[in-house]
């Protein structure tokens, strides 16, 4: 490239750099330091460098919490799947409507996520919308608990995460080429073996995606296990707000983030390989 | 199978959008319990009387216009600079701060602040706030720039640099123009992404820097009055008023 | 049922646009043939309608003597070469020619597959991608995939367009020549007039959603029925309302002696082609008309008077 482009380049990148630096790698540093100190006596930081940290989180208390903090992850990613990609398929043959469609998808995510959790508590508290309406009617007499359990929190994740599932998938439908619907349409398939055979397989780079997008940050979901689990539906997220509010062990706070990110990053380093395979 | 699919759909629409529907419908409702009992406009009144709430919306109004100005401008620098020729860790970053799950960013921020209490004098408050909401933020506002630059034609550059501008100015005068949209739609996800975020803020704020969500989230956990349904309704009207502004602007 | 294909009043109109206009058509078993006509004429709409892409107005389409105008594409016992081959990107060539046979939950796929490869040469290629094969390569898998089904007939959208010109005129010979040995009837489509005279057995010319003519080569070149048909099968010069091909115009000084008409006129310029020379001339009457001459003839120069002749024979007069 020539010089006069890299220079400008080199000042455009500056406040990037900045920011991966001061905002993105620094905290994250400090947070694996902080990882290998000791608790204080009133919280915060103290000298000893220990493993101590790491070593908690084998304790079957806090697998427990991961494993099931996993496991509302990959429910939320093969619901959204389920949901997302009929959606996705419908969205990319609406034709002239199809900018409508999409909108209505973003849409959601333009509204505070905050309100959509709160609508679902509004809908599904014993006082809540359902419950009265199902009392009205004579079905029921105590309300049913339809709030604060493990069945609430993953609908409220597939209901938060739905979008980033339906987006690339419906991203990579999109750019299928029309023909090859028609040429197995030439060659004797009907439509379900067609969507079996031709377009699930050549969909499979938008369900990769989705699934990243869907299944991290249901991973180190906060907030909906938080107001909609009602504190009883712990996951990896709760565990580590917990540790660096109330139960004020920053290092164990940390240690469990460490171990987050570091899953992450696995995960995501093994998606962009299979993209890159692809790509040959 | 078109007619399936268009059931599968509506449900699934019905699904995204009722609950909220359903919540902005009663924030008209008289009552402060779940039975309709007529129309009434006492909820929206009564976001006014809440000094902590209207407090709560000038703190997050600030923090959104700061930190948008802020991460707009780096993300579009960014985004043209990554257009210009890649940087593996540069991307790398971006994408991983966006999948990053938002307790850890919040955390990581918060041990950041925290440790430099130790050489700057400061404490939690609207500032750190504002830096926390550009380092999440920044990953989208590249990202819709760089999706802008993907449909730019690059030779209009080469063109403008035979035609006797320097670089710069073939971004000022032809590059940026073109971009303007799209920067102007990275700054409205930003704006949104910054006014409705809870997680990281309610981290790294301070004891008097308390925003909107933060106040929201206080009155979901009490269980609190039908007030919540009035903000979420005005707050789901703004934005989605923006939105198809934004969208039209867009279009034309 | 001695027609494969008839089209009996076909019409097909889109919003706005009348794509095809009251067509009817008629093909025998076994044979080659073309339609023929410029973007816009309907000819790749005519194919679709056939193939059950798209369902007529108005009009009959049948097969084999059943109409079929409601049956699906895969009911169909007709097969199409899209024009950019549309083969599945996520299975090699093997499987995309095996694709058509376990819908149908065929027996013995592996050795049609293999004839149907070794049909279009290319054997060893089986377990390709479609991304590494090469443009011609591509072309027949495609062929191969369709053929091995056995249709009734095969229909072919713009085949050779995507090929590169040396490409494409030794494809026009190995489809000739595949035809041949397969004995299923081909449709071709195409705008391409030197393609369709090359290759096919009978041509229909279409024009905005209507055919024009139907015949053979020879019959539709040199014996065109309309100007339309004329002009687009290779040049014309409009000479007082009649036509003639510049093949069959001639330059002489002198007045021509033997029987043949003729017209004085003025050298304008010359082009050189390579195997022969194109004379332009304008007439007293101020048409413009090329002559055809060979190499060896004396040059013309621009100014020179001459006489433009022609044997009556060769002319092409309409109504």
């Amino acid at each position: 490239m020539k010089p006069g482009w890299e220079r400008l380049r080199a000042w455009f990148l500056l406040p990037a750099w900045i920011w991966l630096w001061a905002l993105f790698a620094a905290p994250f540093a400090i947070v694996i330091a902080y990882s290998l100190l000791t608790r204080g006596a009133y919280g915060g930081l103290s000298e000893p460098w220990t493993t101590e940290s790491y070593h908690r989180l084998l304790d079957p208390l806090y697998l427990e919490i991961v494993l099931r903090s996993f496991v509302m992850a990959a429910a939320t990613t093969a619901i959204c799947l389920l949901l997302g990609f009929p959606l996705a398929l419908f969205i990319s043959r609406s034709g002239r409507r199809r900018n409508l469609y999409l909108q209505l998808v973003i849409l959601p995510f333009w509204t505070s996520f905050l309100v959509r959790l709160y609508a679902w508590m509004f809908l599904l508290r014993d006082t809540g919308l359902i419950n009265t309406i199902l009392e009205r009617l004579g079905l029921i007499h105590i309300p049913l608990p339809l709030l604060y359990n493990n069945g609430a929190v993953l609908l409220g994740l597939v209901y938060g995460y739905l979008p980033f599932m339906v987006l690339p998938v419906y991203a990579t439908l999109e750019r299928l080429d029309p023909a090859l619907e028609e040429a197995a349409a030439d060659l004797g398939a009907k439509p379900w073996p067609t969507l079996l055979h031709v377009i699930l397989p050549l969909s499979a780079p938008g369900i990769r995606a989705g699934s990243i997008l869907v299944f991290i940050p249901a991973l180190g979901a906060y907030l909906t296990p938080d107001l909609l689990g009602g504190g009883r539906t712990v996951m990896i997220g709760n565990l580590v707000q917990n540790q660096f509010t109330t139960a004020r062990d920053w290092p164990f706070g940390a240690a469990i983030s460490v171990g987050l990110m570091a899953l992450v990053g696995v995960l995501v380093v093994l998606a962009l390989r299979r993209e890159r395979e692809s790509l040959v | 199978m078109k007619r399936w699919l268009a059931l599968h759909a509506a449900a699934v629409y019905a699904f995204l959008h009722l609950p909220v529907l359903i919540l902005a419908a009663f924030s008209f409702n008289a009552s402060r319990f779940t039975v309709w009992q007529g129309f009434s406009l006492r909820w929206y009144h009564a976001i006014f009387q809440d000094q902590q709430l209207v407090d709560s919306l000038w703190n997050s109004v600030i923090i959104a216009l700061a930190a948008t100005v802020l991460s707009t401008i780096a993300g579009t620098l960014c985004a043209y600079g990554l257009w210009k020729r890649g940087s593996a860790l540069l991307s790398g970053s971006l994408y991983l701060s966006l999948v990053t799950p938002e307790i850890v960013m919040g955390i990581s921020l918060l041990a950041l602040f925290q440790w430099s209490f130790r050489w700057l004098h400061w404490r939690l408050g609207l500032h750190t706030v504002i830096l926390a909401h550009v380092a999440f933020s920044m990953a989208y506002v590249v990202i819709v720039v760089a999706a802008r630059l993907r449909t730019f034609n690059p030779t209009l550059e080469e063109a403008a640099l035979d035609l006797g501008a320097t670089e710069w100015q073939a971004f000022r005068y032809v590059t940026l123009p073109a971009l303007l949209p799209g920067i102007l739609a990275a700054a409205l996800l930003a704006l949104t992404v910054s006014f409705d975020d809870y997680v990281i803020t309610s981290l790294v704020a301070g004891v008097d820097s308390e925003t909107l969500p933060m106040v929201i989230y206080a009155m979901a956990r009490r269980g609190a009055s039908p007030v919540i349904n009035a903000i979420s309704a005005l707050i789901v009207v703004i934005f989605g008023t923006l939105v198809l502004i934004s969208d039209r602007v867009r279009a034309s | 049922m001695e027609f494969i294909l008839e089209l009996r009043g076909v019409v097909k109109h889109f919003p706005n646009h009348r794509a095809v206009d009251g067509i009817s058509l008629r093909i025998p078993r076994g044979g080659f043939y073309s339609l023929l006509g410029p973007s816009g004429c309907g000819k790749t709409t005519t194919l679709r309608l056939i193939a059950g892409f798209e369902q007529p107005t108005c009009g009959d389409v049948l097969l084999n003597g059943a109409v079929v105008n409601h049956l699906k594409p895969y009911e169909r016992n007709v097969s199409t070469v899209f024009q950019n081959y549309a083969l599945f990107p996520h299975l090699t060539a093997a499987e995309n020619v095996a694709f058509g046979l376990r819908r149908r939950n065929q027996t013995d796929v592996a050795r049609r597959v293999r004839e149907a490869l070794d049909l279009v040469r290319l054997t060893g290629k089986e377990s390709r991608y479609p991304a590494q094969l090469s443009g011609g390569e591509r072309q027949r898998v495609a062929l191969a995939r369709s053929l091995v089904l056995q249709p009734d007939m095969l229909l072919l959208d713009e085949p050779l367009a995507a090929l590169d010109p040396k490409l494409r005129k030794q494809m026009r010979l190995e489809l000739k020549e595949m035809q041949r040995r397969v004995g299923i009837t081909f449709l071709l489509v195409t705008h391409d007039q030197e393609e369709a005279l090359s290759m096919s057995d009978q041509l229909a010319v279409m024009n905005a959603g209507a055919i024009e003519q139907v015949g053979a080569p020879p019959e539709v070149y040199l014996r065109p029925g309309t100007r339309f048909v004329a002009g687009f099968l290779g040049a014309v010069n409009w000479i007082g309302g009649i036509g003639l091909r510049p093949e069959v115009t001639r330059i002489s000084r002198g007045q021509p002696s033997n029987g043949a008409r003729f017209r004085p006129a003025t050298v304008t310029g010359s082009v050189f082609l390579g195997n022969c020379v194109h004379v332009l001339a304008r007439l007293e009457s101020g048409e413009e008309a090329v002559a055809e001459v060979s190499r060896g003839e004396c040059a013309y120069t621009a100014g020179e008077r001459v006489h433009l002749c022609w044997n009556p024979s060769d002319e092409m007069i309409f109504p």
